[in-house]
């Protein structure tokens, strides 16, 4: 009886440690503010590089959570975050428009890149031009991937299409892939299937499961993808952060946390260009 | 095999992200099925004790809801817990707590239909003996508990292993925060769309091991119990 | 204690009948049991006996008929008790078995333990208090039986078939026990078709066939003159149909 007794005590004690540190992230919350934001400034680790530094000198913890940018907008309507840090800028002035925003920032860029297999069956390697690449690739009916999510990736990819004058969601041809996942589910389906995506350069550069993918065609103007930062309006949700999120968005476009955002590099590359607009109040 | 040796890499650098993550997944998960049995085990005794009109009905879906699917569970408390929805006010969504929630619900019809089998079959057993000792009703539940313990503990332990092991409500509830509400599951999700799956394998190994661990504690303490009775 | 209050005995079965459809397993059964000897219930397989038992613990609700118990109707267990042909045990100790009927039979917590390991001692499981109760023998399990349902200190005692399934040392070992309690005063009622077994126990017999009670009387009588003819096939070891 004694031994049972003391196997049950120290699978116990063996548990409590787990237990313990339970209320410590909770007592830290007063001091939080919840950013719905992207998958590729998660993904690429750009958080990871400036969220510290703003913490560090605020005292404000920023907690992420990265979706598409249209069910990051979604999240920042329902009221469940404070801020919104996306690239979809159609859709953010919307979001503003409607109420649900303050102001929106320009915040960085970066651009998006075409990547296709190395074999490249459509021949688009080299063209500068977006659109005529796309329409390439629609002869071709070489297999595309599309996120199909409404992230701010997939919008730009439907206006570039728009812009070449095709539709392939409409045509239904069976080389045009709508996933409906994130970046790296699209470029992990892209990679296993040989096949063409759009993806952002961040996302890109910090992917690692590559294979025969590489960029195909960069450098077009309408490639070009914009970061936008809102405040979420507290009129419509009473309960946000309005001062500490009022904080990180001032910081973001600051001198310095455009300096912080410039200093993000993988291999030497820069992933995001900062380009907030040099007055701010 | 690389993803192997990934997840020795993992374990023998002792790196304190992912201590921090594995112990999140396994607070989350077993205060899941805590809260899970606390409501579950007394449900499926009764269920198992009592009959009424329509019983069969309730058993059939019970066994039914053990196959919820995690991403359904997952949506319907994010839109109870969100500000817009009933229980916004809480704040409670994008925390642990929520995940806590969302998989008390997952694993909650697995533990009552898993109990209400155990113990109607013991009360098969024992029906005859406790009405002629005179036995209570609640005297009864506490018994059949009691004696059915060791098998009652296989159902908590399947619904920590679908607790552990399921992706879909943490992520849309907790949002796969870093150092806040990222799990073992949604941090192999997040390596995945990374294209870093070698990690993303070498995390799964780690976490398969973690249940293991927790099955073997599990069968330390019934073969303990049971050594005991004999002894 | 509750049990003071209350008396099993007389137990009457009043016109008792049990229907499974068409087919009477007890066909308009009077009988009357009052304290004294032990009752030995015999009858061919299939006779009713296993069935007169449990309307006569309450534990099968007859289909037509009434069943008193000291005069009272659907009167729950209190000062009787029943030993099941195959008892199952409570998967506990040995000992805890015991003080889980102490328990629901009343008995105050700080006596339990004391009374329990007086009953083992009684039963001869002393020595085995803290084995499991589900890895016992055969015979063991029929006296830790014995022990629980003597732990409910009853007046009357049901036994059905409690030694079919036994060797013949571990038979006897529950008739000694069995007949220690009839000693003390507990009225017994038990069913068996071993006439060996009848003929060391019994004080009166009751002989059944086809659900209904064919013949009553003090033992010697019945085995020296029985007064139906099924009853002298059957002490005779003709199949009796």
């Amino acid at each position: 009886m004694i031994h049972r007794r003391r196997v049950l005590a120290a699978l116990l004690a063996a548990m409590l440690p787990a237990f313990a540190g339970l209320a410590a992230p909770a007592a830290a919350q007063n001091k939080t503010i919840t950013v719905a934001s992207t998958t590729s400034t998660e993904d690429s680790g750009l958080f990871g590089h400036i969220l510290p530094v703003f913490e560090k000198e605020t005292g404000i913890a920023v907690k992420v959570v990265a979706q598409g940018t249209g069910q990051a907008l979604e999240t920042a309507r329902r009221g469940d975050a404070d801020v919104v840090f996306v690239h979809a800028k159609a859709q953010e002035e919307a979001f503003v428009s409607e109420g649900f925003g303050i102001e929106r920032f320009d915040v960085m860029y970066n651009d998006f890149v075409i990547i296709g297999p190395a074999g490249d069956p459509a021949g688009i390697a080299g063209t500068a031009d977006a659109t005529a690449a796309l329409k390439r690739i629609d002869e071709a009916e070489a297999p595309f991937v599309s996120r199909g999510d409404k992230s701010g990736t997939h919008t730009a990819e439907l206006r570039l299409w728009k812009e070449a004058g095709l539709d392939p969601a409409a045509e239904g041809g069976d080389w045009y892939r709508s996933i409906g996942q994130g970046m790296g589910a699209a470029l992990n389906t892209a990679s296993a299937m040989n096949a063409y995506v759009l993806a952002d350069r961040a996302t890109w550069l910090s992917f690692k499961n590559r294979g025969d993918l590489k960029v195909l065609v960069e450098g077009d103007k309408r490639l070009f993808n914009q970061y936008g930062v809102i405040l979420v309006n507290p009129q419509k949700h009473p309960h946000v952060k309005a001062d500490l999120g009022q904080s990180f968005v001032d910081w973001l476009i600051s001198p310095e946390g455009q300096a912080t955002i410039a200093g993000y590099r993988i291999d030497g590359q820069q992933l995001f260009f900062p380009n907030a607009p040099e007055k701010r109040t | 095999m690389a993803e192997t040796a990934t997840a020795w890499q993992l374990i023998i650098g002792g790196d304190p992200t992912l201590f921090a993550i594995l112990r999140l997944s396994l607070v989350v998960s077993l205060s899941a099925v805590a809260v899970a049995a606390l409501v579950g085990m007394p449900f499926g005794a009764l269920l198992a004790l009592t009959s009424f009109r329509g019983r069969g009905a309730v058993v059939v879906v019970l066994n039914g809801l053990m196959g919820l699917p995690p991403v359904v569970v997952g949506l319907g408390v994010y839109l109870l817990l969100s500000r817009s929805g009933p229980l916004g006010d809480l704040g409670l969504l994008y925390t642990p707590s929520a995940m806590i929630i969302a998989q008390a619900v997952l694993v909650l019809p697995i533990i009552a239909a898993l109990a209400r089998q155990t113990i109607e079959d013991l009360w098969r057993d024992y029906r005859d003996e406790f009405v002629a000792m005179g036995v209570g009703p609640a005297e009864r539940v506490a018994a059949l508990v009691w004696d059915g313990r060791y098998s009652l503990l296989t159902a908590l332990l399947a619904g920590f292993g679908r607790a552990a092991a399921e992706v879909g409500t943490v992520m849309i509830v907790g949002g796969n925060i870093d150092g806040f509400t990222r799990t073992m599951t949604t941090a192999i999700a997040l390596e995945t769309s990374k294209g870093d799956l070698p990690l993303a394998l070498g995390l799964g190994i780690l976490l398969v091991a973690v249940i293991l661990v927790v099955n073997a504690a599990a069968w330390t303490l019934r073969s303990v119990g049971e050594a005991g009775r004999t002894a | 204690m509750r049990h003071q209050v209350f008396h099993e005995l007389p137990l009457v079965l009043d016109a008792v009948s049990l229907r499974a459809g068409s087919v009477a397993i007890l066909d308009r059964v009077d009988l009357s049991i009052e304290a004294g000897a032990p009752i030995l219930v015999i009858g061919p397989n299939g006779s009713g006996k296993t069935s007169l038992l449990r309307v006569a613990m309450g534990l099968t609700v007859p289909t037509d008929g009434r069943v008193l118990w000291g005069g009272r109707l659907a009167a729950p267990p209190v000062r009787r008790a029943f030993v099941f042909q195959r008892p199952v045990m409570l998967r506990r100790s040995v000992l805890a078995n015991v003080t889980f009927s102490l328990a629901r039979a009343g008995c105050p917590w700080a006596q339990r333990r004391s009374r329990a390991e007086a009953l083992l001692e009684r039963v001869g499981l002393a020595d085995l208090a803290g084995r499991a109760a589900p890895a016992l023998s055969g015979g063991e399990k029929q006296r830790l039986a014995l022990a629980r349902a003597l732990a409910r200190e009853p007046e009357l005692l049901l036994l059905d078939e409690p030694t079919a399934n036994l060797d013949p040392a571990a038979a006897r070992r529950v008739e000694a026990i069995v007949g220690e309690a009839a000693t003390a005063g507990v009225k017994i009622v038990l069913a068996t078709h071993d006439l060996g077994q009848a003929r060391r126990l019994a004080g009166e017999i009751v002989f059944m066939t086809h659900g209904r009670v064919r013949e009553r009387g003090a033992a010697p009588a019945f085995f020296a003159a029985p007064s139906t003819p099924e009853a002298r096939a059957f002490l005779a070891g003709d199949i009796v149909l």
